[in-house]
């Protein structure tokens, strides 16, 4: 901290605690729901404290106990397949995106800026209107109900192509200028000095791709039809009975707060990267 | 383009094998079915692909004859820009203020990125519970304030509520990123600055925010393709498009026609539309808005 | 594709004759849209029909909402891999229909099974929906439901009316709900699903049309006639109630089925399946009627028109795969299974044989108010009322619910919303006449 300013500090905690009240009601909401009987949440309205359900109802969640579930895999598979692909997907974007922005950034050659709106292109096109050719491919492929083909067509990310692009842009030219000097090549300079340098990049990449790759919903659902390879994310919605049956709402948010919790884990472990990184760049 | 590098590397073929992971991901499971979907948008088939025909543009004409087609162009544009303008100036702030060392920053931070990790449909049923003229727990509130919140008939509700909703997942993304960018600011030319007597919001206008630049870039055209792309979900959970077609986004549209409704032409023909707009929107940004980013 | 599958089968056998007992278990695959609880019922159909034989083992995939589930179907379909049976919703009938082979009729499937098969035991309100013209059943009805009326009698008592007499005209319904807003109630009356309640199976109940052709069942070309002027009439009735404060909107599709059992609204026409919902979280009592009706009108009450999904067989899979799929119909459709399916869960025996069961083992007398739905269907139907069977239905509910909302809103009328519902609708379907063409 630069000096001491009493009255913005006073400011800063306020501005913040609104919106953390504001961001994370949801959440908030979400938690008190889990720990109420099913009957207590559909009366109108909600309670918004939290109740007395909580070793019941994720006991009955984890254990798939109690009926209502409507699941037959259960809640550890269904992590773990989560797991997998958000590692996968998150490992697999970030990589492919730091060789492609640094071929887009840091050289010269035909179709250059074609092979970076290309890339943006895939933005564009959200996967539920081109459903059925792409899933066709999968098919095609034989990657139905794998891995791959849970997370390879995935891995593809223009966010994160651009978000570097953007990073190496601000990296100084003396830099690419003294390795160039000291006779290192392109892929020496890649390794040695912009990775390192966009440890900051990567590790919110990470926190966002995790997540995407971990909260799968549709992609999965189609292409997998034993439900063993089923992600977390699945599981929660197929405890939610669409129509007219009863939904187990307490199971359903305990469920959820337990699917949240692997993200939150990978939240607080990359702030400390972050901070790890600011101090190695800090010279 | 503005923005290039003075220095750089010079080889006939290492860019290409660099790019030839992307590339293959992307030519195998976007390019090739994208054409496909292209093409479809010139044909008239029923769900199975049994029958298919070639009809050339009357998918496309058949769009611009429908009034609430060309409506939904206004709502869009007016869901778009709330949507980026808001979740950029709420989040850049909430990031300013996380980034002052104080006290329970780690816990603020956590706190703000976490419910990104809401699982989309699960934040549906959440906003239900929130928002339900019924059992809301915020619209009961908003009853008991007096406001008569009921958004299943009232259309300008309808679209507060979504663009609440579609702020609030980008917020913690947004978050994210900013505090990223601001990490990478070197203290030393704030302390600098500080020591010179610039009191902190100058400080803020003369050196973080140019300084954040490309990073705010970076989340300005995400947004808008975010907002233009990735929200029917919200829509689909919050108000279906309604009431009537109060907040059926042109994504919406997409959606519904072809998951739902199975009409491939069509949805094929509006998302080829959908991307033109966005494909411009961002050659602009590229071209205009790009030359005030400092790198 | 057809060769293919056909060589791999071949090869498969070839390979399986070699390393397993002759008689090798033929799986059949069936994706489905059944969560919560009903996915625990499906679970817990399939398991009884594996043990009960070894010829045949089906597996049960849940697949999402009705949608996904339809979009999976399509999608594996068009690239070779489509399941035995599919589970498809009411509205999705014509498309299914209109995919010129992708799905062989139920009826087919069964008769060349050489399995006991006698269409006139299925209940011609359920199982009309999802036959032919010509007789032949297309589709076999799985989770039917239908329209009924659930009142709140605490409500009516402290309003001054009779908690026992549940109003059985739309008269009624009107003096019920002026009598609960004068007693201070907020919500006297609301519906869910109001396409289906208050003009698909409102039309059947009076007996008039919905669509031409016999709602569709004679040809893609049928149109709309919901603007006649008994629907006219009723929504006119319900656009005074809305501006009295009598009849409250709360939202499209189902989401208005919470508001009966947490008390909020006092009347509700919905799903009879949501009865088990009412039942576990109703903290007041509650009756169950038939749906109003208008008493002037000749031919009412008729029957309604179900709700629900069927099962799809699909074409394209080897022929000892049908001969397990008409095996396991055969299993569903057993007055027992029946019996056990409906007391379960509230959806429709599909045979007037499980109806009796289910009569004679005293399950009405403990549970008053489950047999209303049942009541409702078993009788004759008409042409007018057997269901409906049109294109691009979900497009249809859809504008049918953004029209209406309209009048709820104050800004269109019931003959101007109802006009131009038709307008849009028929559009819609002659999109899909132009689709289809054969």
């Amino acid at each position: 901290m630069v000096e001491r300013r009493p009255l913005l500090t006073f400011l800063t905690h306020t501005v913040l605690l609104i919106g953390v009240a504001i961001v994370a009601f949801p959440v908030y909401l979400t938690f008190v729901a889990s720990t109420h009987t099913a009957q207590d949440i559909v009366q109108a309205p909600m309670p918004i404290v939290p109740g007395d359900q909580f070793v019941h109802n994720y006991v009955a969640a984890l254990t798939g106990s109690e009926k209502g579930a409507g699941s037959g895999a259960p809640v550890g598979r269904m992590m773990w397949v989560s797991l997998v692909s958000a590692l996968v997907i998150a490992i697999g974007k970030i990589a492919i995106s730091l060789l492609s922005a640094f071929a887009i950034v840091y050289f010269r050659f035909p179709f250059r800026m074609f092979f970076f709106w290309a890339i943006f292109i895939t933005l564009m096109l959200p996967v539920e209107v081109r459903i059925f050719p792409t899933y066709k491919v999968i098919s095609d492929l034989h990657m139905l109900n794998t891995y791959a083909g849970l997370t390879i067509p995935l891995i593809a990310s223009a966010t994160a192509t651009f978000l570097f692009r953007q990073f190496f842009l601000t990296v100084p030219d003396e830099l690419a200028e003294a390795a160039r000097v000291d006779g290192a090549g392109p892929m020496r300079f890649f390794k040695d000095v912009l990775v390192p340098l966009s440890a900051t990049s990567i590790a919110a990449l990470f926190v966002i791709q995790f997540i995407y790759g971990w909260n799968q919903y549709l992609w999965p659902l189609l292409v997998t039809t034993e439900e063993s390879m089923y992600p977390v994310v699945i599981g929660i919605k197929r405890m939610i009975a669409g129509g007219d049956a009863q939904n187990a709402w307490n199971l359903v948010m305990a469920t959820a707060i337990l699917a949240m919790l692997p993200p939150a884990l990978v939240v607080v472990l990359m702030q400390k990267w972050f901070v790890k990184g600011l101090v190695d760049t800090e010279k | 383009m503005a923005a290039e590098k003075r220095v750089v590397f010079r080889s006939p073929w290492l860019p290409l094998a660099l790019l030839a992971p992307q590339a293959a991901v992307i030519g195998v499971f976007f390019f090739w079915p994208a054409a496909q979907t292209v093409m479809q948008s010139f044909q008239q088939q029923d769900a199975f692909g049994t029958s298919t025909s070639w009809v050339g543009v009357e998918n496309f004409v058949h769009l611009f004859q429908d009034r609430s087609y060309i409506e939904s162009f206004k709502t869009t544009a007016i869901f778009s820009v709330s949507v980026a303008v808001f979740g950029i100036a709420i989040s850049l702030l909430l990031a300013y203020f996380a980034d002052r060392a104080i006290r329970g920053a780690l816990v603020y931070k956590t706190l703000l990125i976490w419910p990104y990790a809401v699982a989309p449909a699960v934040a549906g049923v959440l906003w239900l519970f929130m928002f339900a003229p019924s059992i809301g727990v915020v619209a009961y509130a908003l009853r008991k304030s007096g406001i008569d919140w009921n958004h299943l008939l009232n259309g300008d509700q309808a679209m507060l509520l979504i663009i609440m909703a579609a702020i609030w997942k980008q917020i913690s993304y947004n978050f994210l990123f900013f505090l990223a960018g601001l990490s990478s600011i070197p203290k030393s030319l704030i302390e600098a600055a500080a020591i010179d007597g610039a009191k902190p919001w100058r400080r803020f206008w003369t050196i973080v925010f140019p300084l954040l630049s490309p990073t705010t870039f970076f989340l300005l055209v995400i947004n808008i393709v975010y907002a233009f792309f990735d929200t029917f979900g919200i829509v689909d959970a919050a108000t279906e498009g309604g009431p009537g077609k109060d907040t059926a986004i042109l994504v919406y549209k997409v959606y519904y026609d072809g998951f739902k409704a199975l009409d491939l032409g069509g949805s094929a023909a509006q998302s080829v539309i959908i991307m033109s707009i966005v494909v411009v929107l961002t050659v602009l940004q590229f071209k205009f808005v790009e030359k005030k980013v400092n790198y | 594709m057809q060769s293919k599958s056909l060589i791999a089968s071949l090869s498969l056998a070839a390979i399986a004759s070699f390393t397993t007992p002759a008689h090798a278990q033929v799986e059949i695959q069936w994706w489905h849209a059944m969560s919560g609880p009903l996915g625990e019922w499906v679970n817990d159909l399939v398991k009884g029909y594996n043990d009960s034989q070894k010829d045949y083992k089906v597996v049960a995939t849940y697949k999402g909402t009705y949608p996904e589930t339809l979009t999976a179907g399509i999608a594996a379909f068009r690239a070779g891999n489509q399941p035995d049976i599919l589970q498809v919703f009411e509205v999705g009938t014509a498309t299914m229909m209109a995919s010129k082979g992708a799905i062989v009729p139920v009826g087919k499937v069964m008769k060349d099974s050489g399995l006991k098969f006698d269409p006139s035991g299925y209940v011609s309100a359920v199982a009309g929906y999802y036959t032919a013209p010509n007789g032949q059943m297309l589709s076999m009805p799985f989770n039917s439901s239908t329209t009924i009326f659930y009142y709140n009698k605490d409500a009516f008592k402290a309003a001054g009316l009779d908690p026992e007499k549940a109003p059985k005209t739309w008269a009624e319904v009107a003096l019920a709900a002026a009598k609960l807003k004068a007693s201070g109630h907020a919500c006297p009356f609301t519906t869910s699903w109001i396409s289906w309640t208050q003009l698909e199976s409102f039309s059947a109940w009076h007996n008039v049309e919905f669509a031409t052709k016999g709602n569709g069942m004679g040809g893609n070309d049928a149109r709309l006639t919901f603007n006649g002027p008994l629907q006219v009439r009723h929504i006119q009735d319900l656009e005074n109630m809305a501006k009295q404060g009598l009849f409250v909107y709360k939202g499209r599709e189902n989401k208005a089925d919470t508001t009966f059992p947490s008390g909020e609204c006092a009347m509700l026409t919905g799903s009879a399946g949501l009865l088990g919902n009412i039942k576990k979280n109703a903290k007041f009592n509650y009756g169950v009627a038939p749906l109003p009706y208008y008493e002037d009108v000749a031919g009412a009450p008729q029957n309604t028109v179900i709700g629900g999904a069927s099962l799809w067989v699909m074409s394209g899979k080897p022929a000892d795969h049908y001969k397990g799929v008409a095996s396991f119909f055969n299993y569903l459709s057993s007055p027992e299974v029946q019996s056990e399916s409906h007391k379960r869960t509230g959806y429709l025996p599909i045979t007037t044989a499980a109806f009796k069961l289910t009569e004679q083992s005293g399950f009405y007398k403990q549970n008053p108010g489950a047999d209303v739905a049942v009541n409702q269907m078993i009788r004759k139907t008409t042409d007018k009322s057997r269901g409906i069977r049109l294109g691009n239905f979900l497009q249809i509910r859809t504008i049918i619910d953004e029209e209406l909302e309209q009048v709820w809103a104050g800004k269109a009328t019931a003959k101007q919303a109802l006009d131009k519902a038709v307008a849009r609708g028929n559009e819609q379907l002659e999109k899909f006449q132009a689709a289809n063409k054969s």
